[in-house]
């Protein structure tokens, strides 16, 4: 069961993400992130704070769209893991692939760095 | 003691059978990085088994075991009747590949390759036996 709340503000799209995303759940996780894609957002933050679960599938569901992200120039960055769902992450290497940091303050100036 | 649980061939089961896992393994005292671990690897061998050797079809289904070996090896067993699966004939996937295909499957056995000790597909009694093993951290 997973729980994805969306906020709009400054041009920054924030998806809430609570709960767990397994087999059967991750559908919802591909769902908001291919609708905030399609709607023309430019940056993308997830709040995974409340994420106490992830399985291949929702791991998968972010590789799936780092394509696009490059493609199409979106600036995407995931904060807030739990430790238990940071090993996760790292265990395949996606926080090499992925923009992944620990604070809402860091996700934020990422997002905002022209230089980057 | 062995510890059994018997589900449904659906993936809405899933989060049942990690709730069943995660009971036993924190009845042993194990750190939660440990135990979410463990409990990642069989939800994964469960998701494949529901999604890729019975479609989803509630109507069957599959039985899982977890039994410790003198408190140092905890063992699982998930045992099906449905299509068996060849670990011989699976290649860890290239991450890149994935990435450039944009699929979203294709991590699950990785990790759990990654996670456990051991990892063995046998047939028994004209069932599949799937087979993990875990060597306990005792200081964990």
């Amino acid at each position: 069961m997973v729980e994805i709340r969306e906020i709009t503000n400054d041009e920054i799209l924030q998806l809430i993400v609570v709960g767990e995303v397994d087999a059967s759940s991750s559908i919802h996780l591909d769902n908001a992130i291919r609708k905030a894609m399609e709607a023309g957002h430019k940056k993308m933050l997830v709040d995974c704070q409340g994420l106490n679960y992830i399985s291949s599938a929702g791991l998968g569901v972010f590789m799936s769209y780092l394509e696009d992200f490059n493609d199409k120039g979106i600036r995407f960055v995931v904060y807030g893991l739990q430790d238990k769902v940071n090993h996760v992450f790292e265990l395949i290497g996606l926080e090499n692939l992925l923009k992944i940091v620990s604070s809402r303050k860091e996700a934020e100036a990422y997002l905002n760095d022209t230089q980057a | 003691m062995i510890h059994r649980l018997k589900a449904h061939c659906s993936i809405k089961q899933l989060r049942e059978i990690r709730a069943f896992v995660e009971k036993v393994l924190k009845s042993h005292a194990m750190s939660d990085i440990e135990a979410y671990q463990i409990v990642l690897a069989v939800d994964e061998i469960c998701a494949n088994l529901i999604i890729h050797s019975h479609q989803g079809n509630a109507d069957e289904s599959f039985e899982v075991c977890i039994n410790y070996k003198d408190k140092e090896e905890v063992i699982f067993e998930i045992v099906d009747e449905g299509m068996a699966f060849a670990l011989n004939q699976y290649s860890e996937p290239n991450l890149k590949d994935i990435i450039i295909k944009k699929k979203k499957g294709g991590l699950g056995l990785m990790l759990v390759q990654r996670i456990m000790d051991k990892i063995e597909f046998t047939k028994k009694n004209n069932k599949n036996v799937c087979t993990l093993c875990k060597k306990i951290d005792k200081d964990s």
